[in-house]
């Protein structure tokens, strides 16, 4: 299987990849780690006219603090992600959902914008991001903005992005202290997709739950946050009866698709029970 | 077309490329390095993995262009002259049959083996779940890659069951 030609330019800093964009028009892609997109291209699933390789953009690697903030570079791969110690302490729930995304092959190329710009529910990281408030730092040829996790996923496959926008750098708010997380994912087979996955981060004080933020992965055309099971958990003890009986509500307000790998309201069971073991094991329970 | 230029097991190669060839087919069309198979080619078996920089990719979803600079090893360029202890070990516990993953199953088992040198079954099942072989059931893979693992230790390679003349390790069934 051969791509259809493109035309490929590898720019060294965002504003020359916006310029490229801008220039390309609708029809140019940009390409981050390639691990979805080299596949959509040799299944001929997309006709790009331009692909804008982002390799050479070294500004756009790596992690770094800013206040309360951690801020991850888009095109920072899986592999670092899941081993950089300030991931590691302050956004465990990133490193522990990037280390269940494919296999290490896969982890070597793919990177954490290029996972969230491609926005397929059924991917992992998605669901995470929403879950921890991430926002989104775009670069057009207007400047920047900060898109919140909850606008940025607008349907299956696509974002708030505009054609000729560069997603820079994502930021989350520093998690650590009394929070516990954990992301469930449950497939088939090593390596495939999750048919269904839940983000949770759980915060206690005096064994009672104070905060909680779950999200849940491909039980609609986005990742959803799972806001009645949160509501729920808030104000609950920390013990294993509160928590199966809040993760009861995971699959309220989810659409969830029917496929090869299972029907909706066998996903929405598996929202409810996944959500129950995510939130346990965050929880400590 | 685009100039690419890349180390391959050794030898620089500059090319021009068109953008959209892959680097699997580079590897074997373009510069004749054959014993990177294609498998699946929607990147789920592994068949066609190699090392770049010294990590394991599937080569069947990188762009040729995207490998320019880099430095790339194929199981043609493993070692030279002797077998490196992942591909004796891979003969000495039969770790393959057809042999057609075994190519890309030995490449990432190195990258494995870099980043853990002492894995337990466990993790060598997780460290290779981007692999597929459809023959051997794996049983023989994770034999053969903790015994490599051994061996790259400094210890004694796991007793395996296959010997054949050129068997140069001194290990019998």
């Amino acid at each position: 299987m051969i791509p259809a030609q493109f035309d490929y330019v590898a720019p060294t800093s965002v504003a020359d990849a916006v310029a490229a964009l801008s220039e390309a028009g609708e029809d140019a892609k940009v390409l981050a780690g390639g691990q979805s997109l080299i596949p959509v291209l040799r299944l001929r699933l997309s006709y790009p006219s331009v692909l804008v390789d982002l390799r050479r953009v070294s500004e756009l690697r790596g992690v770094r603090e800013d206040g309360n903030e951690l801020v991850i570079g888009a095109m920072t791969r899986h592999a670092d992600v899941i081993t950089d110690p300030l991931v590691r302490q302050y956004a465990a729930l990133v490193a522990e959902a990037a280390g269940t995304v494919a296999d290490p092959a896969v982890r070597h190329r793919g990177t954490f914008g290029g996972a969230l710009a491609h926005a397929d529910p059924a991917g992992d990281l998605a669901a995470v991001a929403l879950a921890l408030d991430a926002q989104l730092v775009a670069e057009g040829p207007g400047g920047r903005r900060s898109i919140a996790a909850a606008d940025f996923f607008v349907d299956y496959l696509q974002t708030a992005l505009s054609p000729d926008e560069v997603l820079v750098e994502v930021r989350l708010p520093k998690l650590e202290g009394q929070w516990g997380v954990h992301y469930e994912k449950f497939n088939r087979t090593a390596q495939a997709w999750a048919i269904v996955g839940v983000a949770a981060a759980v915060r206690q004080e005096n064994g009672s739950i104070v905060d909680a933020r779950v999200g849940l992965t491909n039980m609609s055309s986005t990742p959803v946050r799972a806001s009645a099971v949160e509501a729920a958990l808030r104000g609950t003890s920390a013990d294993g009866r509160s928590i199966a009986a809040a993760a009861e509500h995971a699959a309220e307000g989810t659409n969830a698709p029917s496929d090869l790998a299972g029907a909706s309201d066998y996903r929405e069971h598996l929202a409810r029970i996944l959500t129950r073991r995510a939130v346990s094991a965050a929880a400590g329970v | 077309m685009t100039r690419v230029s890349m180390k391959v097991d050794g030898v620089v190669y500059e090319d021009d490329v068109e953008p959209r060839r892959l680097l699997t087919h580079h590897l074997r069309d373009g510069l004749g390095r054959v014993g990177t198979p294609i498998g699946c080619d929607t990147s789920n078996c592994g068949a066609c993995t190699v090392l770049i920089g010294g990590e394991s990719v599937k080569s069947c979803s990188v762009l040729a262009v995207q490998a320019d600079g880099e430095e790339i090893t194929t199981i043609q360029g493993l070692s030279d002259g002797d077998w490196h202890p992942v591909q004796k070990a891979f003969q000495q516990h039969h770790g393959l049959q057809c042999g057609y993953c075994t190519p890309g199953m030995i490449l990432a088992t190195v990258d494995l083996l870099k980043n853990n040198p002492s894995p337990t079954e466990e993790e060598v099942r997780h460290g290779l779940e981007g692999n597929l072989c459809r023959c051997t059931g794996y049983q023989n893979i994770v034999k053969a890659v903790l015994s490599a693992a051994a061996e790259m230790r400094g210890e004694q390679p796991h007793p395996g069951s296959f010997r054949d003349a050129d068997d140069k390790t001194g290990v019998s069934a």
